[in-house]
């Protein structure tokens, strides 16, 4: 129960942030909240927005990882970009689904170890050494698709992106899916709190018998994994590969997600459920903004301010501010208690 | 002395021009943006066909989106003497400098696709499409199709602030101008894409009365068209008879969603810019007629009823 309440606490500010959100939005569209039954699947502004949180919550949970080693992954938007690329050519191949799905997950998983080389053994800056991806990624990617949006016909790959599960919609599976099973396996083992080691300080780590290059590696490997599944989620939903933009830009949305969910960009704790949060808080502003019937030049504008509002109220000044009324407040009832029974 | 030279050629040129050979002489410098879209790799495709239909010789220049390589990709085309050149401006700004180099040479230039900012004499002519005119006959074509109905209509807008967004939403509005049963109740950008165009589709559906209201979407280009289509179906709706679909730029993938009736009209930005540039310089140099400073290419518009599998088929090799 006590840990219950602990967790709760800690996700708090998250919490909040999300529920005034979604508040506010159902007051400037009504039936924003309302999820019905159609077609044998839950339909709804709600269920949009965990479906079109899909891409970016599965980048949230290997960027919670590669941040927490105290890192950076600028990269995995190419790597979704990439994969699609694969996927969809696999299937115009004809190649079965295991295959293609297995495929597609391996080059994902190779993309990751490339940055965990440049990161771990060459010491290169983390910010530095997946920027060279990020950017040779969409070539690679032009290169797969040969520079046309890449098109298939295949129901059972893109029941991926668009199908559904008795009723719910597959995407929300895959990435509360691999959200549980990362979060398992970093809270039911040690590995968690050894990347929290590494990241806060790899020699002292390192010096204590953390092999803080293995966990760096594998960071960046399920950083990896995760936009690889993103990339078949994203290629699935539109049954085509555009290397141009699918995954454009939202390796940062990805870092937002993590910041807003209070995980220190200077590495160390973690916690990967407020990172999804965070996700969640994203998406509902978008598709917040999408039926709030706003003209479109206010989109980033409405973001960037409600962004501002949720991170100041994070912050550790208005923390303090807002701990110094709490125990000023308690001292004023501790002072007037003591005075009554001194009369 | 060397300018003398080349002065001596171009007379020499001009001779042989006027003295009745035909265009199949003539070699043609080609300096491209690049390739950074399925359009504009089908204009390179034909470009290239127009001008082996016509005997031209093409020299060809692919510049990867940078001024600089066009204006070094210009000079050589100068310094070998070609008759004419044909530019695909990357940016408006610029040129005036090689294009008085290409004018003392006598060498016509003709824009293709863009315009730029330089006096109107340097070059021969522009051949551009209108992209109010292609709102327009969008426009146009759903007003006559819904006749007197009321019409309640979504736009899907390209990337916000770019000129083709607010020019095909600008000539959209001009076409359903006169017919006051046809609305637009929502507008949002879709990014040119197909991804943000089904995203965006899906929310309209869900913010006017699970899409039953809506009686029409248009697009300003096919990507986002194609996505909307998807989002109509997932909801449980007929794209192209619960919804019409019209959208702008008759990209290959539209003409297979009309065959299927998912989609009912598009306005064609065609890839054939050079066919109307290559017209204009045969006029220009056996006749020395001028052209207009601005020839405006055809916005087709294409339906269910114009054989769409047959156009697909047509421009599926043309590198989209």
């Amino acid at each position: 129960m006590h840990v219950i309440t602990r967790r709760l606490r800690r996700l708090a500010p998250q919490l909040i942030a999300l529920a005034i959100i979604l508040g506010v939005i159902s007051l400037v569209a009504p039936g924003f909240l309302t999820v019905s039954v159609q077609n044998g699947r839950l339909y709804g502004s709600l269920i949009d927005i965990l479906v079109r949180a899909a891409p970016v919550a599965l980048l949230t949970v290997g960027m919670t990882l590669v941040i927490a080693t105290r890192g950076i992954d600028l990269s995995i938007g190419a790597v979704i970009a990439i994969c699609g690329a694969v996927a969809a050519s696999l299937i115009t191949e004809g190649y079965s689904l295991p295959v293609v799905i297995a495929i597609s997950l391996g080059v994902g998983i190779a993309c990751g170890l490339w940055n965990g080389v440049l990161v771990a053994i060459l010491d290169i800056q983390p910010i530095i050494a997946t920027l060279i991806l990020m950017v040779a990624g969409r070539g690679i990617a032009q290169l797969i698709t040969e520079g046309v949006i890449l098109t298939f016909n295949d129901d059972t790959f893109s029941a991926l992106g668009s199908g559904a599960f008795a009723g719910i919609p597959i995407p929300i599976y895959l990435w509360l899916g691999t959200a549980l099973i990362v979060g398992l396996l970093m809270r039911r083992t040690a590995l968690g709190f050894l990347i929290e080691a590494t990241g806060i300080n790899r020699r002292a780590a390192s010096l204590a018998g953390v092999r803080a290059r293995f966990l760096i590696f594998a960071a960046y490997a399920i950083s990896g994994l995760c936009a690889a599944i993103a990339g078949m989620i994203v290629t699935a939903d539109i049954r085509g590969a555009d290397a141009n933009n699918a995954g454009l830009w939202l390796e940062l949305d990805a870092i937002l997600a993590v910041v807003v969910g209070g995980t220190s960009l200077n590495g160390g704790r973690f916690s990967i459920t407020a990172s999804l949060i965070g996700a969640l808080i994203i998406q509902s502003i978008n598709t917040g903004i999408l039926v709030s019937g706003f003209p479109p030049e206010f989109n980033l504008i409405i973001k960037a301010g409600i962004i501002i509002i949720v991170l100041t109220l994070q912050s550790p000044a208005v923390m303090t501010l807002l701990g110094f009324m709490k125990f000023s407040r308690r001292r004023e009832t501790l002072t007037h208690g003591t005075k009554e029974a001194t009369r | 002395m060397k300018k003398a030279l080349v002065a001596a050629a171009a007379a020499a040129i001009f001779a042989t021009l006027s003295s009745g050979v035909s265009a199949q002489s003539l070699t043609v410098g080609f300096s491209q943006i690049g390739s950074e879209s399925g359009w504009r790799a089908a204009e390179t495709t034909v470009t290239k066909q127009e001008a082996e239909k016509r005997g031209v010789t093409l020299k060809f220049a692919d510049a990867q989106q940078k001024q600089e390589n066009q204006i070094k990709a210009i000079r050589g085309f100068i310094a070998q003497g070609v008759d004419a050149i044909l530019i695909a401006p990357v940016v408006a700004t610029g040129w005036d400098a090689v294009l008085k180099e290409a004018k003392e040479e006598n060498i016509p230039v003709i824009l293709l696709d863009r315009e730029i900012e330089s006096p109107k004499d340097l070059y021969l002519t522009a051949v551009t499409s209108d992209q109010v005119f292609e709102g327009k006959v969008a426009g146009e074509w759903l007003a006559k199709e819904v006749g007197s109905k009321d019409c309640k209509v979504v736009e899907l807008q390209g990337t916000t602030g770019s000129s083709p967004a607010i020019n095909r939403k600008k000539g959209f509005e001009e076409g359903i101008k006169a017919a006051t049963n046809i609305k637009i109740v929502r507008s949002q950008t879709g990014d040119f894409t197909r991804t943000k165009g089904k995203e965006v589709m899906e929310s309209f559906i869900k913010a006017e009365g699970g899409g039953k209201d809506i009686c029409a979407v248009y697009a300003h280009n096919d990507d986002m068209a194609v996505g909307a289509i998807q989002a109509i179906k997932e909801a449980g709706l007929k794209p192209g008879t619960d919804i019409k679909v019209v959208s702008i730029d008759a990209v290959p993938d539209i003409f297979q969603a009309m065959a299927k009736g998912e989609a009912n009209a598009t306005v064609e930005l065609t890839p054939n810019m050079a066919g109307p540039a290559f017209d204009a310089l045969d006029a220009y140099l056996k006749d020395k007629k001028e052209p207009k400073k601005w020839i405006q290419t055809e916005s087709k518009l294409y339906t269910q009823a114009d054989d769409p599998m047959k156009v697909y088929e047509a421009k599926k090799g043309l590198g989209y």
